[in-house]
């Protein structure tokens, strides 16, 4: 066998992955290992291999990415604090034929937008939602979510979620599954190769699902982490998130094709 | 039989040394270097070049997009 | 001539925002403007014109969805009263930081709280002083007819559109109720999908291969750059200042004494002038349009005239009287007169409160 240096390898017609354009040039203003990267990019990346993206409209919420607009590479209006669910319906009722989709966090999603996330499923807006849930809230610095796990610690639970006191998490994903307007419902993860492709997968389909305007509006979770906020190494954290998380948020689809599966 | 061979383009100024792919490679390519980068971070490197086969499994979990792959098949 | 009709102003409205081409209209109901959203739904714009009409979750979620499709490039509105009209503060400063286009409606009603049913103008600093955060203004058109609430639409959404700012009707119980003719004009077709972008090539349409991306926000976490932003919101007031101001004199040229008023109020003070100068009294009603900009510099001037004095009407504890003593600067006499909480002032007792405040006092 000849040997093959590093140069022979890494040549334009043996390129096997790189980041797509999809994405901007700009340095994420993620912490290191926040799984918040990853899911941007597999979005763009579904996006791209759609051909959607002369037709997409994204709609930024409020929380730690707040700036997507800087990295995803189509247009894209900021919404306030929860209202993403409404911006994107006023955008996809005046342009029926654009590919619209929300890219939320747990706070904006799950506590102060619970109403325009409710009703835009339960209208079954043809929109893509695709749901970061941490557990916490990441850019105010770590105070409790309403989908912080009973006892987890956080700035505002510094003793752990007391849930007679502090209340419950809230399953949202599982609620909206249970709504006549949503098509496809299901929870995925981005810490492992594995995840990340099943969880492309997923937003696929989501995306699909608009573009063949199916009725209903595709709801994609995605667990993940914050190490800064649970105060972790980005490994450690996706393993504690593998085994606190998971349990409480299993991985899967819960509704298929508008039909409910788990 | 053919052999594999990859390798891995990293952009050293962009990676935060999170150390994500680190788990992510099956042949355990990957390391954090223990020089730092503009920004301080101890980036990710290709500590055994050899046995890289181009899987693209750091560039998929790679949460800010910095891991480029390449691969060619080799025959024996 | 356009078509003549008989309706209530909120009707009035309504149809006028399908005559002008709207692309949509989201809302909530509340009363006393409800019958906008009845009677959008009933006509069926969507077979008419293609208009989108959706009755929200909420007013936030309305306003939300107004956001969405101005940013977008799509004539869109939505109407409220008073309580909801609070709701949508967030999402009206939100619309006013990104310069988006869009045209809503506050019929309003009286306060504070859920207050009353009934008509008031009470709302003024709300409207014309920002309403929600940071340093922002949008334009006031304030309809004293059944006309006006038509005609403001049609007007309301090319000032929106001329300068990418939200544009507010305020209106009130009394107008929005009140059964008027109308002289509907004559519709006007949407925008096709081609012509929204064109006209807006700021708005979010989808990125064009080879185009640059748009983006629809009021972030900017560079102070610098946030106050850069400012000051072309605060060019874009003055511009709106110097050269949108309107207003009706009625009388004035050898009047001694002016009411200042507008909407159902210079309905109200008008009758008062007539009253007033079947005493010998000569008064004259100036009646605002636009409430921002405020006609400051044409009040100013007349106070060199022969004024003695202002007397602002409105169905408040006294708001706008300090735009008015502001623009007069002491030259003249300035009072306040209104009742409030849903009560509506007679014109006797809009000249009774002339004889007494400015003339007597």
């Amino acid at each position: 066998m000849a040997e093959i240096t590093l140069q022979d390898i890494i040549k334009p017609e043996n390129l096997v992955y790189k980041k797509t354009d999809l994405m901007t040039d700009k340095p994420l203003s993620y912490c290191p290992g926040c799984g918040h990267g990853t899911a941007h990019r597999i979005t763009m990346e579904v996006i791209e291999e759609l051909n959607l993206a002369e037709d997409t409209i994204g709609v930024a919420p409020v929380g730690c990415s707040v700036l997507a607009y800087e990295f995803m590479n189509v247009d894209m209006t900021q919404a306030a604090h929860g209202r993403a669910p409404a911006v994107a319906t006023g955008i996809k009722r005046v342009w029926p034929n654009k590919v619209v989709f929300t890219y939320q966090g747990d706070g904006d999603l799950a506590a102060i937008g619970t109403s325009e996330t409710i009703h835009a499923c339960n209208r079954g807006e043809n929109i893509v939602i695709i749901f970061i849930n941490n557990g916490i809230y990441g850019m105010t610095g770590g105070q409790m979510a309403p989908t912080t796990l009973p006892g987890m610690k956080s700035s505002t639970s510094p003793y752990g979620r007391d849930v007679a006191m502090m209340g419950n998490p809230l399953k949202m994903t599982e609620l909206v599954a249970q709504l006549p307007g949503t098509y496809f419902v299901t929870r995925q993860a981005v810490h492992t190769p594995a995840a990340v492709r099943k969880a492309k997968k997923a937003i696929k389909k989501a995306f699909e699902n608009q573009r063949d305007c199916k009725p209903g509006l595709s709801f994609i979770e995605i667990v993940s982490n914050c190490n800064s906020g649970w105060k972790m190494t980005p490994t450690d954290a996706n393993k504690w998130m593998e085994e606190n998380m998971f349990p409480f948020y299993p991985m899967g689809d819960i509704k298929v094709d508008g039909q409910l599966v788990k | 039989m053919a052999k594999v061979r990859g390798a891995i383009v990293v952009d050293v100024e962009k990676c935060k040394g999170c150390g994500v792919c680190l788990p992510a490679c099956p042949t355990d390519v990957i390391d954090l270097a223990s020089e730092v980068n503009g920004k301080g971070y101890h980036y990710a490197f290709m500590n055994q070049p050899d046995e890289c086969i181009g899987c693209s499994n750091c560039a998929i979990v790679c949460p800010d997009g910095v891991i480029t792959v390449y691969k060619v098949k080799l025959n024996r | 001539m356009g078509e003549l009709k008989l309706m209530k102003g909120n009707e009035a409205l309504a149809e006028a925002a399908i005559r002008a081409g709207a692309d949509a209209y989201f809302g909530y109901p509340i009363t006393p403007q409800s019958e906008v959203i009845e009677y959008l739904m009933a006509e069926k714009p969507h077979e008419r014109t293609g208009m989108v009409v959706l009755q929200a979750e909420s007013e936030i979620a309305a306003i939300n969805m107004v956001y969405g499709a101005a940013g977008a490039g799509k004539k869109v509105m939505t109407s409220s009263s008073s309580p909801g009209i609070s709701l949508k503060q967030e999402g009206i400063s939100y619309i006013a930081g990104a310069e988006l286009p869009c045209l809503y409606v506050n019929v309003v009603r009286g306060g504070p709280g859920l207050g009353t049913i009934q008509p008031s103008q009470a709302d003024y600093f709300q409207s014309t002083k920002g309403g929600g955060h940071g340093d922002y203004r949008q334009i006031v058109l304030a309809p004293a007819s059944v006309q006006e609430m038509s005609d403001f639409v049609k007007e309301g959404f090319d000032l929106a559109f001329k300068y990418r700012i939200p544009v507010l009707i305020l209106s009130d119980g009394v107008i929005g109720q009140m059964m008027e003719k109308v002289e509907l004009f004559d519709p006007i077709p949407r925008w096709t999908d081609e012509e929204a972008i064109a006209n807006s090539p700021w708005a979010t349409t989808g990125k064009k291969n080879g185009t640059e991306r748009r983006i629809i926000t009021s972030l900017d976490l560079d102070s610098h750059k946030m106050e850069e932003h400012n000051i072309k919101l605060q060019e874009k007031y003055k511009e709106i200042t110097k050269n949108e101001v309107r207003y009706e004199l009625i009388d004035c040229d050898d009047a001694e004494y002016i009411f200042v008023a507008y909407g159902s109020s210079a309905r109200i003070a008008q009758k008062a002038v007539q009253l007033a100068r079947a005493k010998g009294i000569k008064a004259g009603l100036f009646r605002l349009i636009t409430l921002f900009p405020f006609p400051t510099v044409k009040m100013r001037e007349m106070c060199g005239k022969g004024i003695k004095g202002f007397l602002a009407v409105e169905m408040s504890a006294g708001q706008m009287v300090e735009d008015v003593m502001l623009a007069v600067r002491g030259c003249a006499k300035v009072e306040h007169f209104g009742r409030y909480g849903g009560i509506v002032h007679t014109p006797e007792e809009v000249l009774a409160a002339l004889e007494q405040k400015i003339i007597g006092g």
